[in-house]
This record gives structure tokens, sequence and C-alpha cells, in this order.
């Protein structure tokens, strides 16, 4: 199973982490860390796969971020490696050519669509058809629930 | 898809994150976030009650706060709040911060799992996976307690929505990982299995990982699912690249759901059911035909489903390694991918490799890329794949290839990365000693080593090339001169010096023929090297002078100079300053005869063990190391000669003064001479070659002469003798023996090779045992194994009255059988006898030993020849329980080793025979096959005889 999957840029501001076991605050900060750094040095043409700790660690870079998971020893790493690939189609169908901006600004979206995806380290379902059509379902929800708001109200002056 | 809703959502959290990337610096940003982190406080804080919509924009400003690093310490009641809201969006905020912030022993949970509960038996498939997501991703135990039993019922309930499935699936493989204890049962789980046949592409993958644990835990249970994946994964593989619609990727059939359905067929044995099993070759044989097909697009996402599938399939064949014709596929399929041009696939490839180079029937076939692999060491731009490179050429090596390998990486030591330098030099040290014909060869190997890589040569290496040294006589000559040569650099590495100043210390006298290695030159070419060195080394060199005194009288006077000057006898460092007035007086004092028994050639080291059970062994804790320590600190007349560098731990025991100078052989057995050099294998132990190393004259003192064997002849042991003993081999306590009259409890506890026993001796009749007399005694070769002493129990035994004795047991070395136990006693005046198997087997001094997955492979491999291992295949005699079976293995004495056998089914395990003599590593492997109710057990120790024994005794538990 996946234990966690980190989305970062290129200077190395963490946009989205998700974990999928139990860990302290002060134990992931040092392992994000660390695991951005080794990342960080390597150059375009290396391999995607690293043996880190002891786990594995497969990532690929898009554009200015990177999208990196670790897995554990006996998971399929070719097999990861598209698994992020179809993340990322699955956020560029829904933002249109999605950007890292994208990611910063709807982050709490960038979850809603990971979590369609993965449950608890675990591939839930791999239709791109069917995750956009969970969350197209939640966004009409949204709308239903929201009544649009001025300006004014929105500033706090109403 | 448009967007539907992007960024209308909360305009203030837009403009805060807008303000945060326009922060010109750090502190900016920090301020910033105060500010806002102020403010949502107050808010959260103050009179007027926040609405929804307000509370979920506070909520996520936090979690974009969070995101950036910062410590969030509040908002988790209004995310509480917000989950129990009906509002969708506001729920599902709610949720997201909980599942990102909360962790498993968060107090909060108890407040959470209300707002689940009422999700969860909402009816609202939305709402319910919004709940089971929540419940996987906190994953606690006390979750568990409150959900665990519901799920399965969602999860097979006939009307329950396809995306609630699946997410029930996987809420529930993460509950089952977590405290398998709290998912009961039941009849769910025969539904859960014929999941695998669902129409719904997604609950069929979802629901397959939550099996595959199920089966990993259960074998037996869900034996039925191997031919329902092996039917499923049939039909996606024969499918056309259409046929599956959107779980088509990029023209590969559903690759995610054959990943997972091959990882599922690897918790069990190939299928017995001869259609299955056809069937299921049928595909395997279909992928590794694919591989070959000219690809359906250029896309790399193709080809990396593709070949996902592929690795997967050759993971399946070499789990079997079964089907010769398949592993030779499947090794040509990966040669092909060692000259691909993605370096993922290279990498993949010397992975993959590395497994199937330790089947038999792939061998061969992997030898032969032999020379694209050094090229791959050679060339390659990534460490990573050079790495994995190094890993299949020390897989690979056998005694065909060793000096060719060898030299290879010796060669790419010389440019290697800092960070597997030291890496590589184990592996070469381990090769090279393990292949080595002819020992100039591994001298030579060494030498090198230390010469290219100094630095990175860790102390078990340089120990293990004097150990091996010393022991043969053959190569000491060669050792010398050539060191000799290599001291002549100008500049060597110190570890070079250390080498030399033993082996010149034990053996320059073999090359002082030669008038240009003649003693002066000796001296003076060590000495030219003493003062760059440190402390350590340069108290080892002290001692190879004294040696020189004795090798070389003529030296003395030189020698005397040196230790007799200021920098020496004044030293600031007390080690060194000890030695230099210890050795001087020694050579002025002592006469010839005494001086030459003090500095007398090392002897051969008794426990010839390679640096892997070195290595073994100082991970054995504190205490058994500061014993050591204790050893060496001995002061004595020459009692620390060598004091700084023994290579060899002894056996722990403290030396003493009269029968080993150096400490480094146990006391007592001063009888064994060591073998001859050549005689056997460098592993096997010196003792075991000596037919005339007598019984150790371990006189008993007077009060505690029990023992008295040959005085009485201790009979035939009774007919079930061999059962009772094979009950308490994994454990220590319990009833040995039992019948009208007399009942005989043991209790023992053993540390190290020291054990301590409790007979307790129960007069079950109402009437008086006379001349009662438990005796022990030590059939065969066992004296000279194992000591036991008894201490004398009362005569009488009345009517209903328990005596106890004790048995203080100590193990000189390895043993095959157990001692007897005769009772005597008279009974209404008839005589009875009664002769026992005392429960003390090799195994009860055994210390389990822990290291991770990496470790036992490299020992295992280190372990490889034919008599170092024991195996045995044997039908189980008791239900094949897991619990059980741990319990057992632990009670034998061995650690269990988790996440080092691929197969989560298996066990291994690893710890060391410890004995006064000798200590034996000893690696185990158990891999049961529920289906057949059969065990394979192998065992490796550096012994052959310690092998099968363990092997007979722990085959017998099962």
């Amino acid at each position: 199973m996946m234990r966690f999957m980190l989305l970062f840029s290129r200077q190395g501001k963490l946009r989205l982490q998700k974990w999928y076991l139990a860990m302290s605050d002060k134990e992931r900060k040092k392992m994000v860390r660390e695991l951005m750094q080794v990342v960080l040095a390597r150059k375009p043409k290396m391999c995607s796969f690293l043996e880190w700790r002891d786990l594995k660690v497969v990532y690929k870079r898009y554009a200015s971020l990177y999208f990196c998971c670790a897995i554990e020893g006996q998971d399929n790493e070719l097999i990861t490696l598209e698994l992020i690939h179809r993340y990322v189609e699955l956020l560029d169908k829904y933002f249109g050519s999605v950007c890292e901006l994208d990611i910063i600004f709807n982050f709490e979206k960038a979850y809603f669509i990971l979590d369609e995806f993965l449950m608890g380290g675990d591939v839930q379902d791999t239709s791109k058809k069917s995750v956009l059509k969970a969350i197209e379902q939640a966004d009409l929800l949204q709308e239903e629930d929201e009544s649009p708001r001025s300006v004014l109200e929105e500033m706090g002056l109403a | 898809m448009p967007a539907v809703s992007k960024g209308d959502g909360m305009r203030g959290l837009a403009v805060f994150i807008s303000d945060i990337r326009n922060c010109k610096s750090k502190e900016a940003e920090i301020k910033r976030i105060n500010k806002e982190l102020a403010n949502i406080r107050s808010k959260f804080k103050g009179d007027k009650a926040l609405d929804g919509y307000s509370k979920k924009k506070y909520v996520c400003k936090l979690l974009f706060i969070f995101l950036l690093g910062h410590d969030i310490d509040f908002g988790h009641m209004e995310a509480v709040n917000l989950l129990s809201s009906n509002k969708y969006t506001e729920k599902q905020i709610g949720y997201l911060f909980i599942s990102v912030l909360v962790n498993s022993t968060s107090e909060l949970i108890r407040l959470i799992n209300n707002g689940v509960k009422n999700d969860l038996t909402s009816r609202n498939p939305t709402f319910m996976c919004l709940a089971l997501h929540c419940i996987a991703n906190v994953g606690s135990r006390e979750m568990g307690e409150a959900f665990a039993a519901d799920i399965p019922r969602i999860l097979v309930a006939g009307d329950s929505m396809d995306s609630v499935k699946q997410s029930a699936a996987l809420c529930l493989l993460r509950l089952y990982k977590a405290s398998p204890d709290l998912v009961p049962m039941g009849e769910w789980t025969a539904r859960v299995v014929h999941l695998l046949n669902d129409q719904h592409m997604g609950v069929v993958t979802a629901a397959v990982s939550l099996i595959t644990c199920l089966c990993k835990k259960n074998p037996e249970d869900f034996k039925t699912c191997v031919s329902l994946a092996v039917s499923r994964l049939s039909r996606i593989v024969s499918s056309a690249s259409t046929d599956l619609q959107d779980y088509t990727y990029y023209f590969v059939p559903a690759p995610w759901l054959s990943v997972k359905l091959l990882r599922l067929l690897q918790c069990y044995a190939p299928p017995e059911d001869a259609a299955v099993k056809g069937r299921l070759v049928e595909c395997l044989e279909t992928v590794l035909n694919k591989a070959q097909e000219p690809p359906k697009s250029k896309k790399v996402q193709h080809s990396n489903a593709k070949n996902a599938v592929l690795f997967e399939t050759i993971s399946l064949i070499i789990h079997y390694d079964s089907e010769p014709n398949l592993l030779v596929r499947a090794c040509n399929q990966l040669g092909q991918f060692l000259q691909h041009r993605e370096t993922n696939l290279r990498y993949l490839a010397l992975e993959s490799m590395c497994t199937l180079a330790s089947s038999e029937f792939s061998h061969e076939a992997v030898k032969t890329h032999i020379d694209t692999v050094i090229n791959a060491l050679k060339t390659e731009r990534d460490v990573s794949v050079r790495q994995r490179a190094a890993d299949l050429l020390y897989a690979m090596c056998d005694r065909s290839n060793a000096k060719q390998i060898v030299s290879e990486m010796l060669r790419y030591l010389e440019t290697a990365d800092y960070a597997i330098r030291e890496e590589i030099v184990l592996k070469v040290a381990i090769l090279a000693e393990k292949y080595a014909v002819d020992y100039s060869w591994y001298v030579d190997t060494i030498l090198n080593l230390i010469r290219i890589a100094g630095d990175y040569v860790s102390e078990e290496v340089w120990y293990r090339v004097l150990q091996i040294v010393t022991n043969r006589d053959d190569v000491q000559g060669y050792a010398a001169k050539t060191v000799f040569e290599a001291l002549q650099a100008p500049a060597c590495h110190e570890n070079m010096v250390k080498v030399g100043g033993y082996i010149l210390g034990e053996f320059g006298n073999l090359i002082a023929g030669d008038p240009r290695s003649s003693p002066p030159v000796q001296f003076s070419l060590l000495h030219s090297k003493f003062h760059l060195c440190s402390v350590a080394t340069r108290a080892l060199l002290l001692s190879t002078y004294i040696k020189f005194i004795n090798l070389f009288p003529e030296t003395k006077a030189t020698i005397q100079a040196v230790l007799r000057a200021g920098s020496q006898l004044r030293n600031a460092d007390v080690e060194l300053q000890q030695r230099a007035v210890e050795y001087l007086t020694l050579s002025s004092i002592a006469s010839t005869d005494v001086l030459a028994t003090v500095l007398e050639e090392m002897p051969p080291f008794p426990e010839r063990e390679s640096s892997i059970l070195a290595k073994l062994k100082r991970k054995k804790g504190p205490g058994a190391a500061s014993t050591l320590d204790d050893g060496r600190r001995e002061p004595g007349p020459g009692g620390d000669v060598n004091g700084g560098v023994e290579p060899a731990p002894s056996t722990g025991s403290t030396p003493s003064p009269s029968a080993d100078l150096l400490g480094l052989r146990a006391a007592p057995p001063p009888a064994a001479p060591p073998a001859p050099p050549s005689a056997g294998s460098l592993l096997v132990d010196v003792f075991s070659d000596s037919p005339t190393g007598g019984p150790p004259s371990l006189g008993p003192s007077p009060e505690e002469a029990f023992l008295s064997p040959a005085a009485e002849d201790p009979g035939i042991p009774i007919p079930e003798a061999d059962e009772l003993l094979h009950k308490f081999v994994c454990k220590n306590s319990g009833v040995l023996f039992e019948n009208a009259l007399l009942q005989i409890g043991v209790k023992s506890e053993f540390r190290q090779n020291l054990g301590r026993m409790y007979l307790f001796y129960g007069n079950k009749t109402s009437v008086q045992f006379q001349n009662f007399c438990p005796t022990v005694t030590h059939p065969g070769d066992l004296q000279s194994q194992l000591v036991v002493q008894t201490k004398r129990v009362p005569g009488q035994v009345d009517g209903g009255a328990q005596v106890q004795q004790v048995l203080n047991i100590e193990c000189l070395r390895d043993f095959l059988t157990p001692p007897l136990l005769t009772v005597r006693f008279r009974y209404g005046g008839a005589p009875q006898a009664l002769t026992l198997k005392l429960p003390v087997t090799i195994n009860k001094f055994f210390q389990p030993t822990e290291m991770a997955a990496q470790a036992f492979f490299q020992r295992w491999k280190q372990l490889s020849l034919p008599q170092q291992e024991a195996q045995k295949i044997f039908q189980a005699n008791h239900p094949m329980d897991s619990e059980v079976t741990k319990a057992k293995l632990l009670g034998f004495g061995s650690a269990l080793l988790d996440n080092v056998d691929p197969n989560p089914e298996n066990y291994v395990g690893a710890g060391i025979v410890q004995t006064k003599a000798l200590q034996v590593g000893c690696l185990l492997r158990l891999e049961p096959n529920a289906q057949a109710q059969m065990y394979r057990l192998t065992l490796r120790t550096s012994k052959e005889s310690v092998s099968r024994h363990l092997c007979e005794l722990l085959a017998e538990q099962f």
C-alpha cells in the first residue's frame, strides 16, 4: 500500500500531503524535509525510483511540480508511476490544463479528487469517468447549498 | 469539464492565499499568518455565533496555514461542527480537516465518531463515502471498535451502491490491517470472495486489495479465491484493448486490477487443480508473449502500464519457482530490458533479476548477462541504478565467475560514489572469502580493498583477513611478503599499517631470509609509519615490536631504545605508556624461554566465523559486549599483548592466565589441538575435526559431585522419552513425566551458554519413597559438550510431598543428544527405575537476533554451501495456526523477522547458538503450505551438524 503522497514545487514548497499511516507531526515534517532534499537533488534523466529508508519512492515531475509517492517493499513501481499520471490527468480534466496555481488556490479540490481515486493507500477506482462523476456530483451539491453572497458581505462589511 | 465552482466558493480564502503569495519575505509571510491566526481565533471565540459558511472558510484557512508547514492547535471543534452539518460542502471540509490534521491518537476521535455514525447510517451514499473515508484515514483502534462490525454489512449488502462498496472494502482493509481482532469474521467473508466476480470493475479493484490482505492472514479460509482470481485475470489478459472501456489505460486492459490479482496469487502456492493451473500458466505466457509484440502506442504510459503487469507476472513466476520454462523466459525478457533506453526499466530489470539469480532454474540464465551488468556498473549515470547492478553481480556470483566479478567490483570501487563504497567493500570481502580457492588471491583482494578504499574497510573486514591468515599456514608467507610490499608505498592507508603490523609481528620471520626484507628492514619500514598513526594503531605496532624482539633477537637493542624513548615511556596516552613500560620490562627481565612462551605465535582462532556472524554477534546487546571488554582488559603477565586488536571476540569468559595468554581461547578445553589447516572447510569449527580432544578436566567439587558417569548404568530411556523431550523443545516448563507413583515437573531458564533447571519430584502415593536418587548421565560424547551439575536431594520423599532439585548446566560445544535423567527409588520395598531424556536441547542456548531484511538476505546467501543448509519438508501434525507457529518459533529461541520474506505467509528467524567454545549463527525459514498441509523448513548455519540437528528438532514441532 502507499504510505504517503507529497506534491511539492521545484523550490521545495510543499503543496499537498496525504498520509495513509498515522505518524506524529514531527516525524512527518522530518520525512518531508529529508525526502524533498533527496528528490530535488536528482537530475532529470535519472530513474524515477529510489530506495529511501525502508520504503520505495516513486516520483515524477510535471512542469514545476513534483509528485512523489512512498510505497512498500512489494509494491509495483511502474503501476505507481502511472497512478501518479492518472491523478494528474484527473486534475487536468477537472481544472482544465491544470497548473501549480490551481492546486495552490484549490487545494481542497485536489484533496477531494485524490480521495475519490485512492483510499487508505490503495486504488479505489481507476476509471477516469467514475472519479470525475463523483466530483461533479459533489460540486452540484455545493451549488445547491450555496446562495450567492455579495462582495460586501464577503469582506465582512455587511 | 466545466469549472463548476472552483474559486468561487470562498473569496476570503483566495484573498488570503494571494496575500501569502505576495509576501516578499519569510518574515512578512509569518506576520501575515500570525495576523490571520489571531483573527480566526477571535472569530472562533467571539460572542457572535459563526454561520456555517464562515466556519468553513476559516477552517480552510487553517488548513492552508498547516500546509505551509505551521502548527495548528485549534479549530478542531469547529471542524467537528462542520462535519455534523447537513450541508454537503461544510461536511466535506470538516472531514478534510480531520483527515489532514487528526492523528489516530487524538482525543477528538470520540467526538468525531458521533458524526461519522450518523453519516454511516444516513443511507445517503455521498455522506456514507465521506464517513468511510474518515474512518479509513484515522484508522485508529477506537474507530475500529466503533465501526468494525458495521462495515462488513455495508460491504455485502445487496442494496449498497457500487461506490459505497468500494469505499467500504478499502475502509475495512485499513481497519483490518490496524486491528485484525476487531473485524469479526463471518458469513460476509464468503461473499467478499465473490466480489471477484462483480460486474463493476471498480468494485473488483477495491475488493481485491481487501481479499489479498484476508488471504495473507487466513490462507486456508480464502483458498477459493485462487480459481476466481485466475479466471478474472484470464478474462482481462485475453480481452481486446477496448473491451474494458474506461478501465483500459492507454490500450492496456485494467492494469491496476491485473497487478492486484497477480499480487493476490502470490499469497498461494501454484494451484493444484490442473485446469486452474493450466489457465493460469496460459495467462502468464500471454503476458510474456505480449511483451514481444510491437507497442500499441508510443506513449510512455502505455509501456509503463504494460510492463507493470509484466513485472508483476515475473514476480509471480519467481514466487512459484517451479516452472523452469517460465523462469528462463522471464530471465530473457529481463535481459532485454537490461539494455532498454528507459532508465526505469533497466533499474527494475536489475532488481528483478537479483531474485531470479537465487532460483536454481534460472541462476545459469542470469549468469549469461554478466557482461551487460558489468557494463551497467561502469556506465550507468544514476547511482541508484549502479547500486542495483552491484547487487545483481553479487547475487549472480559463484565459483565460476567470482574472480571476474570481484575484479570488476574492485575496479568500480576506485570511482564509486561515496554513498555505496562501504557496501561494495563488504560485498567484495564476502565474495573473496566465500569463493577463495587459492588464498593468496583472497589476501591480494583484501589488500587491494584497503589500498583502494581504506576508509571504507570496516573493522570486521580487516579482522577477518587476520583470522584467515592466522589459521592457514599455507598463506602466511605470502601474506607477509605481500603486506611488506604494500607497506613500501609512500602513502599507505592506516588500515594497511594495522594489517601489516599484525602480520609481520606474527609471520615476519617467514620473509626474514630475504635481505630485502631482513628484520631491521621490516622494523624500520613499520616504524617509519608509526608517527603518522592514531593511538590505536600505535598500540598495535608496539605489540608488533615486542613480538619482533622474540622473533628477531638482533632487533632487541633497537626496539628497546624505541620503547625507552621519552615519547613512549612518558606518553600522555595511558595505553601507549603502559605498553611501553610493560614491554620494556618484559624484554629486559624475562628469559628467552619465557619470552618465547609469552610471545608465541597466535593460536588459530577457534571460531573461524565469517564477518557476517561477527556482525550478528555484535547485535547481541550491551551485556555480552561488556564481558568481552572485561576479558580484554584483564591485566596479567602479557595478558594484554595484543589487547587492542584481537580480531575475534572471545566467547565471553574471562581468560584464565595460565591457559591462554591472549584471552582468545576459552579456558577449559586445553587439550584440543588445532586442526591441520588443510582439513575441512574454513567455516567448520576447529574442534570438530579433533578426535583426540579428550574430555575437559572439570573436576567437580566434592559437595557438588553428583555427576558420576559410568558409575551406574543409566538404563534405557522409556519409550515415550523422545516424545516427552519434543514437548519441551519450545517451552521451558511443564510436567516432564507422570505415572501412578511419580510426577516430575520441570522449570528452566537459559542465558547464553548457561542454564539452570529445577526439577520437582512429586510423590503421588501416600507411602514414602526410599533411596530416592535421581542421576544425570551424559551418553557418548556429550561429556565433552555439556556439563550438568546437580545438587543432592534427600534420600526419602514422603507420601504426597515434593522435592526440588537444582541443575546447573553449561554448554561447552554444540551437542546432539540430550543428557539422561535416571530416577531410582524404592517404593514399598520394590526397586523402581526410570530413565528420561532431560529436556536440554541445543536450541536452549539459542539467542534471538534481530536484523533487517537486507542483512538477512546477505547472510543467507553467505551460508549457501550445501552442507550449511538443512531442509525438511514434512506434513503438518497440528492445525496450521499462525499465532501458535509464531509462539513456537519464539520459544525455540529464534527471533522472528517481519518483512523479510517476500511471502508474508512464511516465517523467517535468526539467532545464535551460544556455546562456550564457539557460537554458531543460525538463519531459518519456515514455509507453510496451507493447501497441502505441509511445511518446508530450511536452516542455515555455519556448522553442518547444527543445521541438521536444529532442523530435526524444529520439524517435530509442527
